[in-house]
């Protein structure tokens, strides 16, 4: 039962008890104790209170006999004190901690995708049709040096291209975070489809390093599961700086996740808590950045892409430079809707900037600077379709991470308390109870579809556009038009306003 | 025997070379004339021994995997970077964060060490990092620690000179470390406690202070005459009360 709290419930609970037929589904797979049997009385009931509304129960219920209200605002309407600022008052006072959420920053900021429409071809050039004609998803990843001389040939120090069938990779989610099943369906599908998932900073288990050719493998400030064979065996190699949920903090992993395959995974005791610390101890500049990826370069003897994870901050173009300069081959820019098992909900949802300014500004300060071709970049951050995707790569991005919407094709329906290891949908658990809820074959099934849709979806935009190749969209911004921005923000991102013509 | 001069060679063809030769079934290479160049031994696996004439670079033995190294003359920093297996004897000083997140193997360094010494060092299953430093050491000394034993010996310190810099283990949530002598408790981080070595403790100090001083020729009984101080976390999850769940 919950301790009595000065605040309502934020959902509620309401059986139709005409078409409930007591199999106790609903009572099982709550993963918040919110749906109770009193056997005693033969009585289903709920404590709404547990309830977060991450709506398991509504979807396995046979009878369809269950739905989850909104409890009412109890508070007179208030523009500034609004009730979520209320309930975290009341849960600090009563706590006095600091309050924790999980997933992306949910808050009412401009999202610049909605306000970008793309072109398409009339009369003057045709579109091409990419059920008949061949269209180009395949993407190349790593450092371009140019011209190419015989002498760079012979260069040993050079890494190779990693190629990736569509443009859109797993972004970072460790296990620990997540479970094992919802980890195993991630790698499935990535190597299925020709892609990369990404380790997160937790290690790459034993039993999945059958998809290591298809991994980003993180290496992070904590050094969890970080080794030479951990290393060799991924197909590109990440440093993780940031997080777009969590810029400049590092991460509590608490002890009660780290379970025995977890501690296994991480190579650290059971139990114990694992902590990253908020900087890299051995980068406290460019060229201490510069050290680690050359030590993981000779490390792998020069056989695997560098890439850097940064989250988009206000300077982020000037650190892209710089980024760059040090010889990392991918700068993977991670924007304010970023995702996450667990961050502060005040840095979460007050720091850092959107990921389309941010790789707006990146590419277009490695072109003045002419070191684009050095670097591939990868946008995150909160891509929620394949329109997303198009116009990121318009903006300059070479490909993206999404991880909330791969979460959400395995069930997640964003209750946002993955910090809490309960997640009714076996996702953000290390409970096998829950976990084995989820089937890492089905999963990765789902994932393939959507990658497939998002894929074909991307094909038919570009062929709308008259463009056979998603090279050729690269940075291409005359393809993008602002609707309702002020000229700064059409001059950051580097379009013009709809209407205007090319 | 191969021996190999590293003079006016850039890091990455001294390290090819090396790599190359111990591929090739070396399994003793004397480097001489190193200056600087990094990344010695980084990400290598094997049981082959390393002899260092000069000053290595950064992150010496990084990710390493079982060799011995021995360097004569200092080394900089980020010795045994996330090292997973090995020993590296240093015969002078080494700069800041040795051992960082460094999960198994043995780092000793006859001099002094700077900053952040042994953080996030770990342990796992049978591995058990160690770091035994004969000077004094920086600030933060084994801050975040998570596993492994840290040993500082506070060898030839000048009238007035502290062994120790300020916030010692700071964040650790495991792991033990060894001072000689006294430390005030004004240098130790809110995460630490200081207690008296068990007997168990005084056998494996009287093991590993054995081991250094013979490395670099010196008298274990004398190291051993005086006592040391014992600290560990007051708990693995230091932070398990910081948040409103």
């Amino acid at each position: 039962m919950p301790t009595l709290s000065l605040m309502p419930p934020e959902f509620r609970v309401a059986r139709d008890d005409n078409k409930c037929i007591k199999c106790l589904a609903c009572v099982r797979q709550c993963g918040f104790d919110a749906q109770q049997y009193d056997a005693e009385d033969d009585r289903l009931y709920a404590i709404d209170a547990n309830c977060v509304n991450c709506q398991r129960c509504v979807s396995i219920c046979p009878a369809g006999a269950l739905t989850i209200y909104k409890n009412p605002p109890p508070m007179r309407p208030n523009a500034h004190w609004t009730e979520g600022h209320l309930r975290n008052i009341v849960k600090q006072a009563e706590t006095g901690g600091v309050l924790l959420t999980g997933m992306g920053n949910d808050q009412p900021f401009p999202t610049y995708f909605d306000r970008l429409l793309l072109n398409a071809s009339q009369v003057t050039n045709p579109s091409i049709d990419p059920l008949r004609e061949p269209m180009e998803l395949r993407t190349y990843l790593g450092s371009r040096v140019e011209p190419v001389t015989l002498e760079e040939c012979r260069d040993k120090t050079r890494t190779p291209l990693v190629p990736i069938e569509t443009p859109i990779m797993f972004s970072a989610m460790s296990y620990g975070s997540i479970s094992h099943e919802a980890f195993a369906s991630l790698a499935r599908a990535a190597k299925a489809f020709g892609t990369l998932f990404n380790t997160g900073e937790g290690g790459l288990p034993e039993d999945l390093y059958e998809y290591a050719d298809h991994a980003v493998v993180q290496v992070a400030s904590g050094r969890f599961g970080v080794h030479a064979g951990y290393l060799n065996a991924g197909r590109v190699i990440e440093i993780k700086i940031g997080q777009g949920a969590k810029p400049g903090i590092g991460g509590h992993l608490p002890g009660e996740k780290i379970t025995a395959p977890v501690a296994e995974t991480r190579m650290i005791p059971e139990g114990t808590d694992a902590l990253s610390p908020a900087p890299h101890h051995d980068i406290y500049s460019i060229e201490d950045l510069k050290q680690l990826i050359f030590t993981l370069k000779e490390a792998t003897r020069y056989q695997k892409p560098v890439s850097v994870k940064i989250s988009a901050v206000h300077n982020v173009a000037a650190i892209a430079s710089g980024i760059a300069r040090a010889g990392a081959d991918i700068i993977a820019i991670d924007g304010f809707r970023g995702g996450t098992g667990a961050a502060p909900t005040m840095i979460r949802d007050h720091v850092g900037i959107p990921i389309e300014l941010a790789i707006a500004a990146v590419d277009q300060r490695l072109r003045e600077e002419g070191i684009r071709n050095r670097v591939s970049l990868v946008a995150a951050g909160g891509f929620r379709s394949s329109a997303d995707v198009v116009k990121a790569i318009a903006l300059g991005a070479d490909a993206v991470y999404i991880a909330t919407a791969a979460l959400i094709a395995l069930g997640c329906h964003l209750c946002q308390k993955c910090y809490t290891g309960k997640c009714s949908w076996g996702i953000a658990t290390q409970d096998p109870y829950r976990s084995r809820r989820l089937n890492p074959e089905i999963g990765a099934e789902r994932l393939y579809n959507l990658l497939r849709g998002w894929s074909h979806e991307i094909k038919e935009m570009l062929g709308g556009m008259g463009i056979n190749s998603i090279e050729s969209l690269r940075g291409n911004r005359l393809h993008l038009r602002g609707v309702g921005l002020n000229e700064v923000e059409l001059k950051l991102l580097g379009v013009k306003h709809a209407g205007e013509a090319m | 025997m191969e021996t190999l001069n590293a003079k006016s060679l850039s890091y990455q063809a001294l390290n090819d070379y090396i790599r190359t030769l111990l591929d090739n079934g070396c399994r003793e290479l004397v480097l001489k004339n190193v200056n600087g160049q990094r990344y010695i031994g980084a990400g290598v696996r094997g049981r082959a021994r390393l002899e260092i004439h000069g000053v290595p670079g950064n992150n010496l033995a990084a990710l390493m995997d079982g060799l011995e190294i021995e360097v004569f003359g200092n080394a900089q920093d980020g010795v045994g970077n996330t090292m997973n297996d090995g020993t590296v004897i240093i015969h002078g000083n080494a700069t800041d964060i040795a051992g960082y997140s460094m999960r198994g193997g043995r780092i000793f360094i006859r001099g002094n060490a700077g900053y952040r010494v042994g953080i996030h060092m770990k342990a796992f299953r049978y591995k058990k990092p160690l770091i035994v430093i004969g000077g004094k050491a920086g600030d933060f000394f084994g801050e975040y620690m998570a596993g492994g034993t840290l040993v500082l010996l506070g060898l030839d310190l000048q009238p007035g000179e502290a062994i120790v810099g300020n916030f010692v283990g700071t964040g650790m949530h495991g792991g033990e470390i060894f001072i000689r002598g006294q430390v005030d408790s004004f240098y130790l981080g809110k995460e630490v406690k200081a207690v008296p070595p068990t007997a168990a403790d005084q056998e494996r100090l009287r093991e590993i202070v054995g081991d250094f001083a013979r490395y670099f020729d010196l008298e274990a009984e004398k190291i051993l005459a005086r006592p040391f101080t014992k600290l560990i976390p007051y708990n693995k999850r230091p932070y398990g009360t910081l948040y409103a769940y």
